[in-house]
């Protein structure tokens, strides 16, 4: 049984253990994610993701720090995914490493995880983890994806601010342009600005954004260039073009700006109705994914237990089409 | 539900700045199905414990090689009991002479190890100490 009033409280041992038996996906937990479920919806959840190697752990601890030390300090909770081994479900999780300056800070809890077998730069928890954060009074979430580099979309869908890392010198001047990734960015960092490239990388990335969000679009008619201005911008409709801000997060230069670029965000996201959007759909993509689990279980509960394989052989004789098949199934009858 | 995984928290508490052992093991554990995590070099014993609270550990493991483990292991088993942690399962990697073995044992560490100690044995002792956990 999850003690849901310690983890209201703050008892760390109680939340760390609610965590455990999210990640195991126990109904103790999903009860005590039910039962807090009222107390979330309060965090900034920021995600940050990027190519292996760009400082995404360094950046987080910087970021961390900083909210730490601000003049009104937040309570920080960091969740940190790394890949498992796909041949044994082991995994090494190191991104603690880069994070020691946190440590014996009581208002900053950091949890590892890895992704078993999970694609998409998050594990299939981490939702669940970061509400549990949420609930416990954590203000900031910092989650730290995968470093896999052009797949990791989901934690556009997680969380309200997206960061995503880059750095000089990773041969990223074409990755720039193939990996949708960076359509996912609210908020593009050039870390290790101290090493050299730093202009061409920016440049890159600025060059990028402008195809993706152009101030004025040009056509060519009867063969002369024709500029259209962009839509005017009323505050309902304001887009919200990704700053570039250079950072190196090994002595935290660019991180303050780095906060208040994180702030706008949110502010934008306030002010435009986008947060309340973004909310919903999320919450919608949580309904839609419990109430798939809920109908496949059901619909198993009234089947013999050899329908679904004995449809499944019939399938794989080519006797029957997959789409016969479900109609079979769900129908209880031929065709 | 899902299965339930061994955690292990890998640490090098003390000055000394050689890790090679600890990542062999970290490796192993890894390869064993164990969700190792790493903590890195030169930590002091409160930033051990909170680790092992934060991340849920079944098992620290520490690789000291300086010869200060009677002075950080007694305060390390001190600090988890502290916490609640009192049944995480404490082992060590590294150079510790043969007459401080027991003491250490009596004071709660499940295992001892010294260099050349095989993988397979330490991974052996892991599951057999959180015996009910999958990994």
């Amino acid at each position: 049984m999850v003690d849901v009033q310690a983890i209201l409280d703050g008892q760390r041992l109680a939340l760390s253990r609610l965590l455990s038996a999210i990640e195991n996906q126990t109904p103790e937990g999903q009860q005590a994610l039910a039962d807090l479920f009222p107390h979330t919806g309060r965090a900034h959840l920021i995600g940050v993701t990027g190519a292996p190697g760009t400082g995404k752990s360094s950046l987080v601890n910087q970021l961390a720090l900083h909210y730490r030390k601000a003049t009104d300090p937040k309570k920080v909770a960091v969740v940190a995914v790394d890949p498992s081994s796909p041949f044994t479900g082991g995994a090494v999780l190191g991104d603690r490493i880069r994070m020691t300056a946190l440590s014996g800070d009581a208002g900053v809890f950091i949890r590892s995880m890895a992704t078993r077998g999970s694609l998409g730069g998050l594990g299939r928890a981490t939702a669940g983890m970061v509400q549990a954060f949420d609930a416990a009074g954590f203000e900031i979430i910092l989650i730290e994806t995968v470093g896999a580099g052009q797949s990791e979309v989901d934690i556009a869908r997680l969380a309200h601010t997206t960061l995503v890392v880059e750095a000089p010198g990773l041969g990223d001047e074409i990755q720039a342009i193939k990996a949708g990734i960076l359509e996912i960015a609210d908020i593009l960092v050039v870390n290790k600005s101290d090493r050299p490239g730093v202009e061409s990388t920016e440049r890159a990335l600025r060059n990028m954004l402008q195809l993706a969000h152009p101030v004025a679009r040009v056509f060519q008619h009867h063969g002369e260039p024709m500029a259209v201005a962009a839509p005017a911008q009323t505050e309902e409709t304001a887009l919200w073009i990704p700053p570039i801000q250079r950072t190196v997060a090994a002595d935290g230069q660019g991180v303050p700006e780095l906060l208040e670029h994180i702030a706008a965000h949110r502010a934008h996201l306030e002010a435009t109705g986008e947060l309340a959007q973004r909310e919903r759909a999320r919450l919608a993509a949580e309904l839609d994914a419990r109430l798939h689990e809920a109908l496949l279980q059901r619909w198993q509960t009234g089947q013999q237990a050899d329908a679904y394989e004995k449809t499944l052989d019939q399938v794989l004789a080519r006797a029957l089409s997959p789409q016969d098949a479900v109609r079979q199934l769900v129908n209880g009858k031929k065709g | 539900m899902a299965e339930e995984k061994i955690r292990v928290i890998v640490a090098k508490p003390g000055l000394d700045g050689h890790d090679r052992g600890a990542k062999v093991v970290a490796r192993a554990l890894r390869d064993a199905g164990m969700e190792v995590i790493y903590t890195g070099l030169r930590q002091t014993p409160e930033m051990i414990a909170e680790a092992a609270l934060q991340e849920d550990a079944h098992v620290v493991g520490l690789s000291i090689l300086s010869g200060a483990h009677m002075a950080l292991v007694p305060r390390i088993l001190e600090l988890l009991k502290a916490n609640g942690q009192e049944n995480v399962r404490v082992f060590i990697g590294g150079i510790v002479p043969d007459e401080d073995v027991p003491r250490l044992k009596e004071l709660g560490v499940t295992g001892v190890y010294g260099p050349g100690a095989p993988t397979d044995q330490i991974i052996r002792d892991i599951r057999a100490a959180v015996s009910g956990k999958a990994g």
